[in-house]
């Protein structure tokens, strides 16, 4: 048996195989040349299996980091593990593994759909030529594609040429596929389509990476999520997780606001704030029920009781601050 | 040198196949370079350069006496084959390195402005191994320009001017078969000139996002190098610039073929192969690809 072999077994035994993490960085950093701190020590932890959506607004990092993921950028400090080995050491046998759609799609303008899938397989050492024709129409066809195969890439509208880049993806099956900005330039069928796609990926096992701001599609395809903002992970983990860390807001609709709001502070709620109609406090630890026995036990004559609970976007805007700043 | 590296590292549950994809990347280069409209059209236009001084000195046979003109001009009209060599005399200095440049531009440098590189570094292929698929096959377009311009040149002047025994430059008369062979090595002296151009053109291309301005850098570098070598002031520099011995391929058509300007050119040429393609490796397995 060769060191290599051995390293090859002592990976596959070490202890992280039990918590599997399709990625994981620790301390990742970039720093640019221009002394700009584009990713700022972030640690991703994206389990097994999760469809995980990678949020922040523009230039918050993300696609830094992604890059640096598939070890096209160097990192600065900091170290990445994709499917539990170390990047960039282990390129040449992990990336196969990765399908990547990164920053848009990018293909030779004078070269058909068909021949761009073609030159992306040929690229890739670890698919089989033999197969090649029959994976390159299977893939089309998933994307739905197969009509428009022969025209020249230049040709194609941004929904294409997005359907295009993800069937590069799907050219052979992949067990962490990172997808940046999926859905750019979809119309809404095609937005359905990929959604229902990362289904289906994550069905089959397939870890899938998707960074988004349309937090209403992260909401409803991710299990987990990671926010980066001014770059730095401010908040990461499942779904519930996170939206759990949010606070539940108490709306109190009701004539006696005064008396509500000396209910609410002795039942523990903080943060009350009056409002034209009523009161409004952070729910807390406290349980909702009995916050609403207290009131009515005071006597104070509640005409409408309501929980606001964040959504993802309200989440998104709390971490990562209101306006349209780019913040770097 | 990446071939090992990957049977040193398989990739789980394929050793079966490894192997069979072998050389998928470099057709796939080959066919893109081959195919593309622009890169067909200038070996069209290079292959012209051999037809046009045909029939120019056909219509008006140059007066040998003033001894103008690209040298092998007049011997033209003795026998068809000079045609090819006054070709690539002509087509050497800035046509050829032309067509090299815009090729070697657009290797790296054309990746990155489609975005096309990220994926190709992502499928995953090695740096070292796109490198090099990107280096062979620039040179191998070399090969076929000169190639093209040398057979277009032969042809032209089988068919316009009188062929037979080939008196080369040393006096000695060889078999027209013979001076063919000449041809060819003519035609293999000067693709390694343009292998060194395309070593450089290829590290320029790893510098920039921009394959016009890899291309329009690599032209100027050569012409700017052609200047040097005819300052005066600069003679001591002379024999270590890329051009200097470019048309010392003249020495392959001597009886015994006289080495000395084609070996110090080869040795050159080498050099400068050496030395680029070392900058570009350095440059393109440090560099953060952000395009």
């Amino acid at each position: 048996m060769s060191a290599t072999d051995l390293d090859a077994a002592a990976t596959l035994a070490a202890p992280s195989a039990g918590d599997a993490a399709a990625v994981r960085t620790v301390g990742l950093t970039k720093r640019f040349p221009g002394g700009q701190v584009a990713v700022d020590g972030i640690d991703l932890r994206v389990p097994a299996g999760a469809v995980y959506g990678f949020l922040g607004p523009n230039g918050s990092g993300k696609t830094t980091t992604i890059r640096m993921l598939l070890g096209l950028i160097a990192p600065t400090s900091g170290s990445v593990e994709l499917l539990g080995q170390s990047m960039p050491g282990a390129i040449a046998s992990v990336l196969p593994r990765v399908g990547a759609l990164v920053e848009g799609p990018a293909f030779h303008p004078y070269l058909s759909g068909r021949d761009n899938l073609r030159r992306a397989d040929a690229a890739d050492r670890s698919t089989d030529p033999r197969t090649a024709s029959r994976r390159i129409a299977a893939a089309l066809d998933r994307v739905g594609l197969t009509a428009a195969a022969g025209k020249r890439y230049r040709a194609y509208s941004l929904g294409m040429r997005q359907r295009l880049g993800l069937a590069v993806a799907l050219l052979r099956p992949r067990e962490l596929m990172v997808l940046d900005e999926p859905t750019n330039g979809l119309d809404p069928q095609g937005t359905r389509e990929v959604r229902h796609l990362v289904h289906d990926l994550a069905a089959d096992g397939t870890t899938v990476v998707v960074s988004s701001h349309l937090l209403s599609e992260v909401e409803q395809m991710c299990s987990h999520v990671g926010v980066m903002s001014a770059g730095r992970l401010v908040a990461q983990g499942s779904l519930e997780e996170v939206r759990g860390a949010a606070t539940v807001r108490v709306e109190v609709e009701t004539a006696d606001a005064a008396v509500a709001r000396r209910v609410l502070a002795d039942v523990g709620l903080q943060g009350a704030v009056a409002t034209p109609t009523g009161v409004v406090a952070d729910l807390g630890a406290a349980e909702p029920e009995r916050v609403l026995a207290a009131l009515v036990g005071a006597g104070v004559g509640v005409r409408q009781y309501v929980l606001h609970r964040p959504t993802l976007e309200d989440l998104f805007v709390t971490l990562t601050g209101e306006g349209f700043d780019v913040e770097r | 040198m990446s071939s090992a590296e990957v049977a040193a590292r398989p990739v789980p549950g394929r050793q079966d196949d490894l192997g069979v994809g072998r050389g998928r990347l470099m057709r796939s280069e080959l066919r893109l370079v081959f195919t593309r409209l622009r890169n067909v059209a200038l070996l069209a236009v290079l292959s012209s350069g051999p037809i046009l001084i045909g029939v120019a000195v056909k219509v008006s046979a140059p007066d040998s006496a003033n001894g103008e003109g690209p040298p092998f001009l007049t011997s033209i009209t003795q026998n068809g084959l000079f045609l090819a060599f006054t070709s690539l005399v002509v087509a050497l200095p800035v046509f050829l390195p032309l067509a090299v440049s815009v090729i070697a531009g657009e290797a790296v440098a054309g990746e990155a402005s489609l975005g096309t590189l990220r994926y190709l570094l992502t499928a995953p292929v090695d740096r070292t191994r796109l490198l090099a698929v990107k280096y062979l096959s620039i040179v191998l377009y070399g090969a076929v320009a000169t190639l093209l311009v040398a057979a277009v040149g032969v042809l032209t002047g089988v068919l316009l001017f009188p062929v037979g025994d080939v008196t080369l430059l040393s006096g000695t008369t060889v078999p027209f078969a013979e001076g063919l062979l000449r041809t060819l090595l003519v035609a293999g002296y000067v693709t390694a000139a343009l292998a060194a151009v395309a070593a450089v053109g290829l590290f320029i291309s790893t510098l920039t996002e921009v394959p016009i301005a890899a291309m329009c850098a690599t032209l100027v570098a050569v012409v700017l190098l052609e200047i040097f070598d005819q300052v005066p002031q600069l003679d001591s520099l002379d024999s270590w610039l890329l051009p200097h011995d470019w048309l010392a391929f003249g020495d392959l058509l001597r009886d015994p073929v006289a080495l000395g300007g084609v070996a110090h050119g080869l040795l050159v040429q080498g050099g400068y192969v050496v030395v680029f393609l070392t900058l570009a490796w350095a440059r393109m397995t440090s560099k953060d690809v952000t395009s």
